[in-house]
């Protein structure tokens, strides 16, 4: 897959909570793309129609804390975000974003170094750069990666089942 | 380099020789269990993911004890049929109906082995690191992909070290001291951490009480809970102790936090309502009226825990309109206990006896509370509701604690009552 994302910052802060990511009021929107629509619709207001592909959200400790609502994930996720860099996540947010196709990256010191608007550069399994600093990233094993890749963990394992009974057939 | 349990466990799996706190890997877990709670959708994701095929069948098992005999017409039976059928269309054939409650079936059984890594669908799936087997629960999700691919991936947690030194005292038992640990560090004490169990205490330990201890574990947070094994691990799972020597951590391992307890100081110990990290000494607590006292549980429906409460209620009738209600946790439990005459003792005594299952854990049948009721139960859990209505109270305590609480109508302290038997 792509292993390098370049974007604006988005910055938020400690504690972002599910509920402000999506407010649970809107948790009950059927099309995933209308409820991404009101993703961080109280803090970040302008986020849904402002954001583009590549864009990378900085937060500090914490992020995804809360409920274990799934479609926190996906909001962020469908509004062209890949890449979410904070102090520590939730985990069961850490565990979701990735099957629903959003990488986590845990790093701590770039918060400082950057400010909202700022344009950032991630080099999958190698580094973060951002204002002529550059801040070292771990390893994420390519079978994860294939995953976000695939659109998350239920699409990924139905095109491997896919490709499997294709090859079966012929 | 110095690792600790955790990371040697998943380090033996992946074949990855460096590993670090954070690393994300990705293992082959050695054995699956899924309960009847997940049945139906797990049978569900499965379909959607277009899985006919499972990795390996016979890695995983299914477990009917939430809802069995079922207890509510109409949704139980969804669950029972779901898991029927997967068994029925992945050949599955490791299914376990009604025979005990799941985490308890998992060592019996030793489906969780020293050193390897297992997981299923409950929270509660960290219990098996009394074991030494680094164990933690997933969605459905989750356990769809991973018994379709075998594969699932981890983050290296960081790791809290407990040095256990000395002996219980008599009367104080395995549920004071994870309560203890639970009432210091607090129920997030120990978020996506590792909690390592070391020192020469911990040979004083049972293997049932290191499982009651790694059961609630996970009520810090933590996401897996391990003992290291010995001889006593060795003799349960009828191993070579050359074999499983190497589940301990290394003696530098670097932890993120050090904690120590002296047994012989552990008090008998509550989690009171609501909340497991709101512990109290029983001297804070006891006195307390309790219309209702269980025992049972993953956590506390062991042999041994049976053994503690039929020692103290052998020959004594429990406190008048007192219900008490004890369920073994398996059926291999339930016929020792008979053996022994630990369930005439409890009949004698005034109880009721229920099939082993989660029973009343989960808010199943039998004796679920009323409003203002008041119950000391051996579970692990005192969330608001869980055993009745929204304004009944749940206590926590140790079976010895139940036993006297169950003679006296009130919470007592077990230590008062076996020095006056002695
Ligand atoms: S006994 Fe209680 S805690 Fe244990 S598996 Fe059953 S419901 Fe969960």
């Amino acid at each position: 897959m792509e292993k390098v994302f370049k974007g604006r910052v988005w910055k938020m802060g400690d504690d972002i909570d599910t509920d402000t990511i999506i407010p649970g009021r809107r948790g009950t929107i059927p099309e995933m793309k209308e409820m991404g629509k009101y993703a961080f619709e109280l803090l970040r207001p302008e986020f849904a129609s402002e954001s583009k592909d590549g864009d990378i959200i900085v937060g500090g400790k914490n992020f995804g804390c809360g409920f274990s609502r799934e479609q926190a994930a996906s909001v962020i996720a469908i509004n062209g975000i890949k890449v979410v860099i904070a102090k520590s996540f939730a985990r069961i947010f850490f565990r979701n974003a990735f099957n629903k196709g959003l990488i986590l990256i845990e790093s701590d010191g770039v918060q400082d170094a950057c400010k909202d608007g700022d344009t950032m550069e991630v080099e999958l399994n190698k580094c973060i750069r951002v204002n002529g600093q550059e801040f070292p990233v771990k390893k994420i094993p390519d079978n994860l990666l294939q995953i976000v890749e695939d659109g998350g963990l239920i699409e990924s394992i139905k095109k491997r089942n896919r490709a499997l009974k294709q090859r079966e057939v012929n | 380099m110095a690792n600790t349990l955790v990371e040697k466990i998943l380090m033996k799996n992946t074949g990855i020789k460096h590993v670090e706190v954070g690393d994300i890997v990705i293992s082959h877990p050695d054995m699956f269990m899924v309960h009847d709670i997940y049945t139906p959708y797990l049978y569900e994701t499965l379909k959607e993911m277009e899985t006919e095929k499972l990795d390996d069948p016979d890695k995983v098992t299914i477990m009917f004890d939430h809802c069995l005999p079922t207890a509510v017409a109409k949704n139980d039976s969804v669950h029972y049929d779901a898991g029927i059928n997967l068994s029925k269309k992945y050949g599955i054939k490791k299914v376990h109906i009604g025979e005990g409650i799941c985490h308890t079936l998992m060592h019996e059984y030793h489906y969780a082995k020293p050193g390897t890594v297992v997981t299923a669908t409950d929270s509660h799936t960290t219990t098996y690191g009394g074991g030494g087997c680094f164990c933690t629960g997933i969605g459905t999700a989750e356990m769809g992909a991973a018994l379709t691919t075998g594969e699932l991936w981890f983050k290296i947690p960081s790791a809290i070290k407990v040095i256990l030194k000395g002996k219980f005292k008599k009367g104080v038992y395995a549920k004071d001291l994870i309560e203890t640990i639970l009432g210091d560090i607090r129920s997030d004490g120990a978020q996506y951490k590792s909690i390592e169990f070391t020192g020469e205490g911990v040979k004083n330990i049972s293997m049932e009480s290191r499982y009651t201890i790694c059961n609630m574990g996970l009520e810090a947070g933590a996401k897996c809970a391990l003992f290291p094994a010995d001889e006593k691990t060795a003799e349960y799972f009828d191993m070579d102790l050359k074999d499983i020597e190497w589940v301990k951590p290394d003696e530098d391992a670097k932890y993120e936090r050090t904690l120590e307890y002296d047994l012989g100081d552990i008090q008998p110990s509550l989690s009171c309502p609501q909340g497991v990290d709101n512990v109290h000494g029983i001297d804070e607590v006891k006195g307390k009226k309790v219309q209702e006292v269980y025992i049972g549980s993953c956590t506390n429906g062991s042999i041994e825990d049976l053994g503690v409460a039929a020692n103290i209620l052998k020959n004594k009738k429990i406190a008048p309109y007192m219900k008490l209600i004890v369920v073994p946790a398996s059926n291999t439990i339930f016929k020792q206990a008979i053996e022994l005459g630990y369930i005439q003792t409890f009949i004698e005594a005034g109880g009721v006896i229920s099939h082993p299952s989660c029973a009343l854990c989960c808010g199943m049948p039998y004796g679920l509370l009323s409003d203002d009721e008041a119950i000391l139960s051996t579970a692990n859990r005192n969330f608001i509701g869980r055993m009745g209505t929204k304004k009944s109270l749940i206590y926590l305590g140790s079976p010895a604690i139940a036993a006297v609480t169950a003679l006296n109508g009130e919470i007592s302290d077990p230590r008062e009552y076996l020095e006056a038997e002695a």
